[in-house]
């Protein structure tokens, strides 16, 4: 690549990390990172009573002494980029500082053993957890009513569905489909096909939002929602959002609302507000609970008055005496779409982390998400396309049209930025830009911060233009390069088995016939 | 606002530097009567040390000091420091999704690991990195069914998890998929056999049981396989006390097995998060819901994993998709991963301590009643029927602070008031036992 231009990270340099080989082969037999407490109860005898039953072979197993996994778990983090390391620009990912007090008091003893059967009069204190957080997410979304159950944001979009349906079926009918907008999150049609709906697409106008005529066009007696991301996929806020609502109510469909990107909205607009009637919120994303390199999440659901009789059993409720109960007497409920009641670990988090914050500080975070999306955003349009040029909310989407000239993708320039030392943007999304990149800073990050991506940024345009090899081959200095993801695909890998035992090879004595 | 980076004076230069003149410039394209204009009704703003004090004070209204005898889905076994020193790692618990698996090696390396511990300790030949947890696990893995076989229905236990249950209900309602439920042998709580043969029918896609089950006993696995198999219908194993598999033989059988792993060090933590996980034979992987960590090789030629076979997934296959799964449990996985790296081998010893003390627990609190379904092996678990209500009985225990059986009369009425499900681990004391069993008397 001669003499070519080639940028000089600011952030980052290569450091030393170590060498690890998988567990299994590290173990030796015989070696042991545990002890039992003695055995306080007469011993058994395991094949007497379990017959048929008792296992004789556990397979291959590792055995290791504690040191040795200590090392080996330190190490393997040592490969992975983090919060704690430095920004995740990821869009409509939320990657947000995680608060560490959320970490100790989700493990006081009393809240992370609680058992789900405990009796009510030993759960106060839980269910006062699940009853405060419900009041705060109640008000700050602007809905009636709420169910923390579902697991994760696609299981709450499942669940919001599922009270869509059951509301249409209480009026005699389900109805059809669900509209679905060219840019939603890829989940959404999933969600509506798992539900049994037919999923209709709706396509975005020239700004990048929902299209009115067409969505007048196209909402019927048989739709039953439309289920819609505000602000969008491309960081833009629905301004018509009134209409839409109202179009879609005059032929009594619903509006479910996405709320992925409701960092972009608390503590300045409620959805409730403008005519959401169902909507799932990501704790993992705007309440701060950590994405633990891909979960756990928890997606409560929150609702208007007329879908509270659907919601999943059981329900928190205060009794006459003002104790908190779980009611499971609601016989127009969907059912249960988990065992107990949630993620509740994830609650006490969450929580915590609006505990931290308060109004004020729930406000200024949003107020900071947003200037910092439109501070990228001014300091970068200059050297990369804006597909859309209305304003941007939390996060902001340019794409690859000026690099792609020169053979560079918005894929090439996100491995670029690894070598800077940063996590990539989001590559592959939203589906109606081509060549997306799509940035969300979040109010984590300083102006610091801010400046080192964007200086990288800038600099990776301008390799793009001089040095183009150099981009479209990164990154150079990760501990690995360039995965090869179709063999893993073609030929896959899923699990370690254990090399075959080499045999002594003993000379055969008999007779030769050649 | 101490989790925000910025003074005041960035906000007013980065303001400058967007050519807006206040913040509210950049809400404008939110209509005027959307915007709220007052504080929004949340707790104030706490100091760090008063939101441990608030959850302290939570923690204190719940049953702190109790001993107690519950499982029923939900395990109390001891957690190794070392899997919190691990997951408290920040590069662990504040990293993403592995979408770059060039600085995301930790995470997928673990996922393989978690992978093959779940393949050795199940008997299947591959597994994925985790679902949400046990109860929609189980229901994926109907789902599943249906798709391998091109057949609709689901025969089900009624030994398996009442509210595993009722999640595949809401699952399977909405998917068309009629489900018929097999009842249980009296004498054993095992899955009647006769019961089972006859409700298979041509279009049976599976039989779903839960082994051991929900009372505790170990399921004839061997001959359900038989009898399914016979009529072309899959067999899904349900574990929910997965430390079991370091004794009881694994359902190698079965062709799908759905597991809740969070015996191996997750929290009890009133009910989540856990740790789904499905496992199953190879030729299954293409139905095989959630995702996948798979070897591969660098540009270098370094060994190194990548997520893979992401075609099945949600975000390619949109409405094709035949799973909405997306986050997944992966920090609790490796929670997992950590427990049985820490026991290993070792696990075969922790579930014998398990069976030893509910062997003791049975003969000692079953002295004042009677131990139901005596004809069959059991683990960790037995249903104990007194000569009182459990409602009566566990009120005595309260008292003592004890946290006695799970009263089981709400899920299977036949049992009558006074029968309930007991559980004891390696946590649990013979101090514990004896004083339990004094209280019965």
């Amino acid at each position: 690549m001669g003499d070519k231009f080639v940028g000089t990270p600011k952030k980052a340099s290569v450091h030393v990390n170590q060498n690890e080989d998988l567990i299994f082969e590290k173990s030796s037999p015989g070696k042991k990172a545990y002890r039992l407490s003695e055995l306080d109860v007469p011993a058994v005898d395991a094949a007497a009573l379990l017959g048929d039953a008792v296992r004789t072979d556990l397979g291959v197993m590792p055995e290791l002494s504690e040191i040795e996994i200590v090392r080996h778990f330190t190490r393997l983090s040592t490969w992975n980029y983090a919060i704690d390391l430095g920004m995740f620009p990821l869009g409509s990912c939320t990657m947000k500082y995680n608060g560490r007090v959320n970490e100790l008091v989700a493990r006081l003893e009393g809240l992370a053993d609680a058992h789900p059967y405990q009796p009510e009069s030993l759960s106060q204190g839980v269910l006062e957890i699940m009853q405060v957080l419900s009041d705060s997410l109640l008000d700050i979304t602007g809905m009636d009513s709420i169910t923390l159950q579902p697991a994760a944001g696609a299981h709450g979009e499942f669940t919001g569905i599922l009270l869509v349906r059951a509301y249409h079926e209480s009026k005699g009918n389900p109805r059809k489909k669900i509209l679905i907008p060219d840019s939603a999150h890829g989940t959404n049609p999933a969600t509506a096909a798992v539900v049994g709906y037919q999923v209709q697409n709706l396509k975005s106008n020239a700004e990048g939002m929902v299209d009115l005529e067409e969505l007048e066009k196209l909402v019927d007696e048989d739709t039953a929602a439309l289920m819609l991301t505000n602000p969008s996929t491309i960081g833009v806020f629905e301004s018509e959002i009134h209409k839409i609502a109202d179009i879609l109510h005059a032929k009594g469909a619903l509006l479910y609302m996405d709320g992925a990107n409701m960092n972009a909205l608390v503590g300045k607009v409620r959805p409730g507000d403008f005519g959401v009637d169902v909507m799932h919120l990501n704790l993992h994303k705007t309440f701060s609970t950590p994405h633990g390199g891909g979960g756990p999440g928890s997606g409560p659901v929150a609702c208007k008055k007329i879908l509270e009789p659907f919601l999943p059993t059981p329900v928190l409720a205060t009794k006459s005496n003002g104790t908190l109960t779980l009611d499971y007497n609601r016989p127009q409920s969907v059912g249960r779409v988990r065992a107990w009641y949630g993620n509740f670990g994830m609650f006490i988090r969450a929580l915590a982390y609006i505990l931290a914050n308060g109004p004020d500080g729930l406000r200024q975070t949003t107020e900071d998400a947003v200037l910092n999306a439109n501070y990228l955003r001014a300091k970068l349009e200059d050297v990369f396309d804006l597909p859309f040029k209305t304003a941007s909310m939390h996060e902001v989407v340019f794409s690859d049209k000026l690099q792609a000239k020169n053979g560079v993708k918005t894929g090439d320039m996100g491995k670029r930025l690894l070598d800077y030392g940063f996590h990539a943007y989001t590559v592959s999304f939203p589906l109606i830009v081509a060549g997306a990149m799509m940035i969300e800073p979040t109010e984590s990050e300083s102006r610091e911060e801010l400046d080192l991506l964007i200086d990288a940024l800038r600099q990776i345009a301008r390799e793009a233009e001089e040095n183009p090899e150099l981009v479209k081959t990164a990154p150079h200095t990760t501990r690995l390069r360039r995965l090869d993801e179709t063999t893993a695909a073609r030929k896959p890998v899923l699990r370690w088995k254990a090399p075959v035992a080499s045999t002594q090879l003993t000379p055969d004595t008999a007779a030769k016939e050649w | 606002m101490r989790y925000l980076p910025k003074s005041p004076s960035d906000r007013e230069a980065m303001l400058a530097d967007i050519g807006a003149k206040s913040i509210d410039d950049l809400f404008a394209t939110v209509p005027a009567e959307y915007r709220l204009s007052r504080d929004l009704n949340v707790p104030r703003q706490h100091g760090e040390q008063e939101v441990i004090e608030h959850f302290k004070a939570f923690a204190d209204k719940n049953a702190l000091g109790y001993a107690s005898f519950l499982g029923a889905g939900a395990y109390r076994h001891y957690r190794p420091v070392l899997i919190d020193t691990v997951v408290s790692r920040g590069e662990f618990l504040t990293s993403y999704t592995p979408y770059q698996p060039e600085i995301a090696q930790g995470t997928l390396q673990a996922l393989f690991e978690f992978q093959t511990m779940i393949c050795e300790l199940t008997g299947m030949e591959i597994s994925n990195a985790s679902m949400y947890d046990g109860s929609t696990g189980a229901a994926e893995a109907v789902m599943m069914a249906v798709r391998v076989t091109g057949r609709n229905g689901a025969v089900v236990a009624r030994t398996v998890h009442p509210e595993y249950r009722e999640v595949l209900t809401t699952y399977a309602q909405h998917q068309s998929i009629p489900k018929t439920e097999v009842d249980y042998d009296p004498a054993t709580g095992r899955v009647d056999l006769a019961k089972l043969d006859a409700a298979i029918t041509d279009d049976t896609a599976c039989v779903l049981i839960q082994s051991p089950n929900f009372f505790g006993t170990i399921e004839d696995v061997a001959a359900i396989a038989d009898i399914a198999h016979k009529k072309g219908a899959l067999l899904i194993v349900s574990i929910a006390e997965a430390v079991s598999l370091g004794i009881v033989k694994p359902p190698a059988e079965a062709d799908i097995v759905a597991m809740e792993a969070q015996s191996f060090g997750v929290p009890v933590g009133y009910g989540g998060p856990y740790c789904g996980v499905i496992a199953c034979k190879e030729k299954f992987l293409r139905q095989m819901p959630g995702r996948l960590a798979g070897e591969t090789k660098d540009m270098d030629g370094k060994r190194g994993f990548v997520l893979t076979l992401s075609t099945r997934e949600q975000h390619i296959r949109r409405e094709k998709a035949t799973s909405n799964i997306c986050t997944n449990q992966s920090l609790v996985a490796l929670m997992v991963t950590v427990f049985l790296t820490v026991y290993g081998k070792g696990l075969k010893e922790l579930a014998e301590q398990n069976l030893a003390k509910a062997h003791y627990a049975a003969q000692t609190i079953g002295g004042s009643g009677k131990v139901l379904f005596g004809g069959a092996p059991r683990f960790n678990e037995f249903v104990y029927q007194g000569s009182r209500t459990s409602e009566e009985g566990n009120a005595a225990l309260l008292q003592a602070k004890i946290v006695g059986g799970l009263p089981l009369e709400k899920f299977y009425p036949e049992l009558g008031p006074n029968a309930s499900l007991w559980c004891a681990t390696e946590l649990t004391t013979r101090a514990q036992i004896d004083a339990a069993a004094e209280v019965l008397k």
